[in-house]
């Protein structure tokens, strides 16, 4: 090789060096102004689950409408999971190695928020879920911690909820109305199994006794002989876990008009649309959540349900709220991580110190049996139980927030089973 | 007598009458056409979804929302000939003996369809139509919803209208006779074509009538498209494929056998002993309880 050639060589290497340096440096220059992506899975075509990336588009308009997460904006990138785990573990294997995400926000069914979970630790990405009550998900934390940090669970687990219902059904039914016994009726699903321990636990520690346990399967139409069993057993109030199942029960128990309360968890009854989806039916059904319309558990509640109406037209389900208000701690996380690298947004999410759309948002340690479970209690989220009245959703528990009195419709016989 | 007995009785009753109606149109469209129409379920929904929507979203009472769920349910089934079934009939590029299995594959799919354009609209959460009666009343100690007492005597009207327009009308006739001997008929000058309109008409109001009042009585979702094809599938074969009144009976032994499981073992067993009564009758009778083929 002659000089001249070495030197032409090197000159071309140097050239080509340059080249690749400046290709390099792009990447990561354009990442700094890149928008922050977080994936959306979510059951678009159920009317709980619809809330989830609406609520979260909402968030992140606003936080870009303030000036975004160190100058980035924050990008929502949607699936339909279409209610199935084989569909959500699809949208999130693209959501993380085609869309390159940051985090994921997913769906409300505890099975399929489980089939998600492992593919969070293969696929190093964080994902909080804003719905999914299964306390399995945070147990599973606890044992496998290295591998599973990556999942928050931005929602109550089951045996919080089952809580939550009972210090309302202490105060309402025993105290109030000396209620003795209940039936428990549960969907057989994964969520309601710690949820029915939990009752079935709780409920005589204020008194009540719990006189039949019914798992009902979530394919269930005709609800007939189930109410009529329950009739027979003449409990005070049935204790309810439907979420899957929700109008065709309400809608078959007042048109049978079962004289008896129906009170506890009923997901589907947190949506505002549910009084015409049973035509009225629900007038009466108790139910327990944690937010609800007209209701200031927090200085955000209010805004961000007016907020959501007027760009949606009705009002979020119970994980609009917790989507929306996961939004802003992811990226609050972000920000204080100074970067989106999975460890320390899993560190920064860990020190999540949060007022919410449903209370103050704070997360387990990893040496509790659930961690990264929410915590529960008066000083960070309490819930609510909210009874359908003419048309509207009023709450009637804790007392400091509540906005109506307990009223039945008139089939509704309070004593007379005794 | 035990009231779980008048329980199983009355609540039977409703449920089979609602197959009874369903499967009759299921049973009718196989009888004079050969067609299996496999978006059965899917139509009924498509009523039940109409009607709800004209209660919510055109706030209609409920004898106008009934009304507008049987038209459409008219329309969906009118549709499926013309654009699913009239063409794969008419088509040279399909071997005659092969067109059943499309027509059998074309439905199922349409069906799938329609569910998740359902889904997509309205999402897959359950609907109910605004019932035209309510309250209860006591029947032999049963406080039975009035609803359910109106589903069934609607259901026997509409049977017996059917009937009647089979047998005593010179259409019915015509129709009638078409199921028998389709060859027969247009010897006779008849259009076998404007028979099979007629049949899809009368199938698109019965579908339409017992997918209201479905909804009325129980409520359905996206998700039940599959069961509810299955149902007067089901029905439909153990009756014994293309007869009513075999599909008439076969209803109440279905409805009554699911109903008594409800009651007796438990409501998440409710169609499995069907199920297994269906299978058994494939081995021991496969034309049915009043098949002719």
């Amino acid at each position: 090789m002659s000089e001249l050639d070495k030197r032409s060589a090197f000159a071309a290497l140097g050239a080509s060096a340059a080249v690749l340096a400046l290709a390099l440096a792009t990447p990561a220059y354009a990442q700094s102004k890149d928008p922050i992506k977080i994936g959306v899975i979510a059951e678009a075509q159920s009317v709980a689950g619809s809330s989830i990336p609406q609520a979260a588009q909402l968030a992140a308009d606003e936080i870009n409408a303030a000036g975004g997460v160190n100058g980035r904006k924050i990008e929502i990138v949607s699936y339909d999971d279409h209610s199935t785990a084989p569909e959500a573990v699809r949208a999130f294997q693209r959501a993380v190695n085609e869309d390159h995400v940051n985090a994921v926000i997913a769906s409300y069914i505890s099975e399929v928020v489980l089939a998600l979970e492992p593919w969070t630790g293969r696929l190093k990405t964080v994902m909080v879920t804003p719905g999914a009550a299964s306390d399995v998900i945070t147990e599973n934390i606890a044992k496998d911690y290295n591998n599973l940090k990556y999942t928050f669970h931005g929602y109550s687990t089951s045996t919080s909820i089952a809580d939550a219902t009972c210090d309302a059904a202490k105060d309402l039914l025993v105290n109030s109305l000396h209620m003795k016994s209940a039936v428990v009726m549960s969907e057989d699903a994964a969520w309601t199994t710690p949820l029915d321990a939990e009752y079935i636990k709780c409920l005589p520690n204020i008194g009540i006794k719990v006189v039949d346990h019914i798992r009902v399967s979530p394919d269930t139409t005709d609800f007939t002989p189930i109410f009529n069993k329950i009739e027979g057993e003449k409990p005070d109030v049935m204790i309810t876990g439907i979420s899957h199942v929700g109008v065709q029960p309400t809608v078959q128990w007042k048109q049978q008009e079962v004289p008896i309360p129906m009170f506890g968890v009923s997901s589907q009854a947190t949506n505002s649309s549910f009084w015409q989806d049973t035509n009225g039916a629900v007038e009466g059904v108790l139910y327990q959540s944690f937010a609800g319309p007209g209701v200031a558990v927090t200085p955000k509640t209010l805004p961000f349900v007016a907020g959501f109406n007027k760009r949606f037209g009705n009002n979020p389900s119970y994980c609009g709220y917790t989507s929306y208000d996961e939004v802003y701690y992811i990226a609050d996380a972000i920000k204080r991580a100074g970067s989106t690298d999975p460890d320390k947004l899993v560190d920064a999410l860990e020190k999540t110190d949060y007022v919410g759309t449903i209370g103050r948002v704070e997360f387990k340690g990893r040496d509790t049996p659930n961690p990264h479970a929410l915590k529960i209690g008066s000083d960070t989220i309490t819930g609510l139980m909210l009874q359908w009245q003419n048309g509207k959703q009023v709450n009637l528990w804790p007392e400091k927030v509540a906005n109506g009195k307990l009223k039945f419709p008139s089939f509704i016989k309070i004593g007379s089973t005794n | 007598m035990s009231v779980v007995f008048w329980q199983i009785l009355i609540d039977g009753f409703a449920i089979s009458s609602l197959y009874a109606l369903g499967a009759t149109g299921f049973a009718l469209i196989f009888g004079v056409s050969g067609v299996l129409n496999l978006s059965h379920g899917a139509l009924m929904v498509v009523a039940v979804v109409a009607a709800w929507a004209a209660g919510n979203d055109l706030h209609a009472g409920p004898y106008t929302g009934a009304v507008l769920g049987v038209g459409i349910g008219l329309a969906a089934s009118l549709l499926t000939y013309f654009v699913v079934v009239r063409p794969l009939q008419q088509t040279r590029k399909i071997r005659e003996e092969e067109k059943e299995i499309f027509i059998l594959t074309a439905t199922l799919l349409w069906g799938i369809m329609i569910q998740e354009l359902i889904a997509y609209l309205y999402t897959n959460n359950a609907k109910t139509v605004a019932p035209i009666v309510e309250g209860v009343v006591s029947i032999a100690g049963v406080r039975t919803p009035s609803n359910e007492i109106f589903t069934a005597i609607m259901c026997w009207l509409v049977i017996a209208l059917l009937w009647l327009l089979v047998n005593r009308t010179r259409a019915g006739k015509a129709v009638l006779a078409a199921s028998m001997n389709p060859r027969g008929v247009t010897l006779l000058g008849i259009e076998l074509s404007q028979i099979y309109i007629a049949v899809w008409a009368i199938y698109g109001l019965l579908v339409g009538v017992a997918g209201v009042l479905l909804g009325m009585f129980l409520g359905v979702s996206s998700y039940s498209v599959g069961p509810l094809t299955a149902s007067a599938f089901s029905i439909v074969v153990l009756g014994g494929l293309g007869s009513v009144s075999g599909a008439l009976i076969a209803a109440y032994v279905i409805g009554y056998l699911e109903t008594v499981t409800a009651y007796l073992i438990s409501p998440a067993y409710r169609t499995i002993p069907a199920l297994l009564l269906l299978v058994a009758v494939m081995y021991v009778r496969p034309r049915g309880l009043l098949g002719r083929r």
